[in-house]
């Protein structure tokens, strides 16, 4: 009797479509939920401050730039996307003559910035960039000063939000 | 001579009346799934060209006439040009015989039904044999399941008319939009609901819409019957199945949901207020329900497996309308109150 009631049960609940309209219910009060859309261009998603994105050297506020040519970097970087030459200039320090990083081989990990003793290459949170001619992926030193000296106050201000957690 | 030119001239002018906004609607059908999928998904749809997004169809349109006609080098290149105008043709032939409103109808023929009924089935033969004349196995597959169910359904879909031809007694469509006079509740869809709901579920199957879109079925067969097609040709499906669905909107509106009588019929009230509102503006509203209730089921529900979709055609529909039709052709004889006693 109870097993003739409940298969009454299920034909009544599939002929009446229960839950096909119950499916119709769900997706009808989802049409008039706001919109979560974000309009790229105009809008953007907000960044963490320890967002990874392109590669830049920072320079010390006197103009002098941070790098010693210590190599950490070129020896802990897993995709073998730097490549660094150094001398030593006149008046005795150790700087470097040539700091490329290949942007097709950089894997954004982040392990530069964490092995950096003097905290000169980081990674900035500019994440929209290209390049249209061969040659343009290899971010040479000027290039990389270059973003560090325009993105100096953010970097500063994101190296400062987190230095508690580092 | 000049006589019967004239009149040529105005059936000309009237199919133009009627085809310009039809395929006008569809490229707004077209926007409106985009939107109202894209808000059921919490998307906002296109919004980038013109006010809106307003132009979108057009710029969709532009975008496909533009590119390049790619016809394969192994398939049957008449068929394969003449497939999307045989799907076509019938789809907007169809509405010679939907009264728009008591005296608006291009074609008042007796056997309306009839006429409509083949036409819907007609657009089958344009799956087929695009499916056939593309030389590829996937469009093969979707065109040969595309027959299957739209021939299975196809059965169930008749029935269920049979139903209300049995109740209105003609074959006429102003007929048997008249015999629902007299309030909301003397519209077909009352007193042969479960025939309605058939109908309606065969008529989502039989323009190959979600869930039953097994033609395209893009996770298995790619895109079904039109995968080889590009530019015109593809644009040209796409006109069909939409308008497709548009006649398919009217049909539902006309044999069930009392046309273009107003629901307020026959209320005190309210009889009074609505009294201005056109017929044809009801007309246009009912379809635009069912219009929006093919996207919002599309929106909802997953696709049927292809056994699923027989067993539902064969053992479902079809039981339920040759009961349903016995017993209205049961109610017809005893003349049951309030719909069948005149």
């Amino acid at each position: 009797m109870k097993k003739l009631w409940l298969n009454l049960c299920h034909y009544l609940q599939s002929f009446l479509l229960i839950d096909i309209l119950k499916g119709l219910k769900l997706t009808g009060r989802y049409f008039f939920h706001k919109k979560i859309t974000v309009q790229f261009p105009e809008e953007q998603t907000p960044l963490s401050p320890r967002f990874r994105g392109l590669l830049a050297l920072r320079r010390y506020p006197n103009g002098e730039e941070r790098c010693i040519a210590c190599k950490l970097c070129e020896a802990v970087c897993p995709a073998l996307a730097i490549t660094i030459e150094s001398e030593q200039r006149k008046d005795g320090s150790r700087r470097t003559t040539r700091y490329d990083i290949d942007m097709f081989k950089c894997i954004n990990c982040g392990l530069c910035e964490e092995s950096c003793p003097v905290d000169s290459i980081v990674v900035t949170p500019i994440q929209h960039y290209h390049m249209d001619k061969r040659g343009q992926n290899i971010m040479t030193k000027e290039k990389l000063l270059a973003v560090g000296d325009m993105m100096e106050a953010k970097l500063a201000n994101d190296r400062l939000q987190d230095h508690k957690y580092r | 001579m000049l006589y019967d030119l004239a009149t040529l001239l105005w059936v000309v002018i009237k199919i133009t009346v009627i085809v310009i906004p039809l395929l006008i609607t569809v490229a707004y059908m077209i926007y409106a799934e985009r939107k109202v999928i894209g808000y059921i998904q919490l998307r906002i749809g296109p919004n980038r060209v013109g006010f809106r997004g307003l132009l979108q169809p057009f710029a969709d349109l532009i975008k496909l006439i533009q590119k390049e006609v790619i016809v394969p080098n192994l398939s049957n290149r008449y068929l394969f040009i003449f497939a999307p105008l045989l799907s076509l043709i019938p789809a907007i032939a169809a509405w010679a015989v939907i009264p728009f409103q008591q005296f608006l109808v291009l074609a008042n023929i007796n056997a309306g039904v009839l006429f409509l009924f083949t036409m819907s089935s007609l657009g089958v033969y344009g799956v087929l044999i695009a499916g056939w004349a593309s030389n590829s196995k996937y469009a093969m597959l979707g065109a040969l399941r595309s027959a299957a169910q739209t021939i299975s359904y196809e059965i169930a879909m008749g029935f269920a008319l049979v139903g209300v031809l049995i109740a209105a007694g003609s074959m006429n469509l102003t007929e048997i939009v008249q015999s629902q006079k007299g309030g909301i509740l003397h519209w077909w869809f009352v007193p042969l609901f479960p025939l309605f709901i058939v109908f309606w579920i065969a008529g989502i199957a039989e323009t190959n819409r979600a869930p039953f879109d097994l033609a395209e079925g893009e996770s298995e067969i790619v895109a079904g019957f039109h995968v080889e097609y590009s530019s015109v040709g593809f644009a040209l499906f796409f006109l069909a199945e939409y308008s497709n669905m548009i006649l398919i909107s009217a049909i539902m509106t006309l044999v069930f949901l009392g046309g273009w009588l107003s629901p307020f019929e026959g209320v005190p009230f309210l009889q009074n207020i609505f009294y201005i509102v056109p017929g044809i503006a009801w007309f246009f509203l009912k379809i635009a329900f069912f219009l929006f209730v093919y996207l919002w089921v599309r929106a909802t529900l997953p696709r049927y497996r292809y056994d699923q979709l027989m067993q539902l055609g064969w053992k479902v529909l079809i039981p339920v309308t040759i009961v349903w039709l016995a017993l209205t052709a049961t109610m017809v004889m005893l003349k049951a109150p309030i719909w069948f006693n005149h």
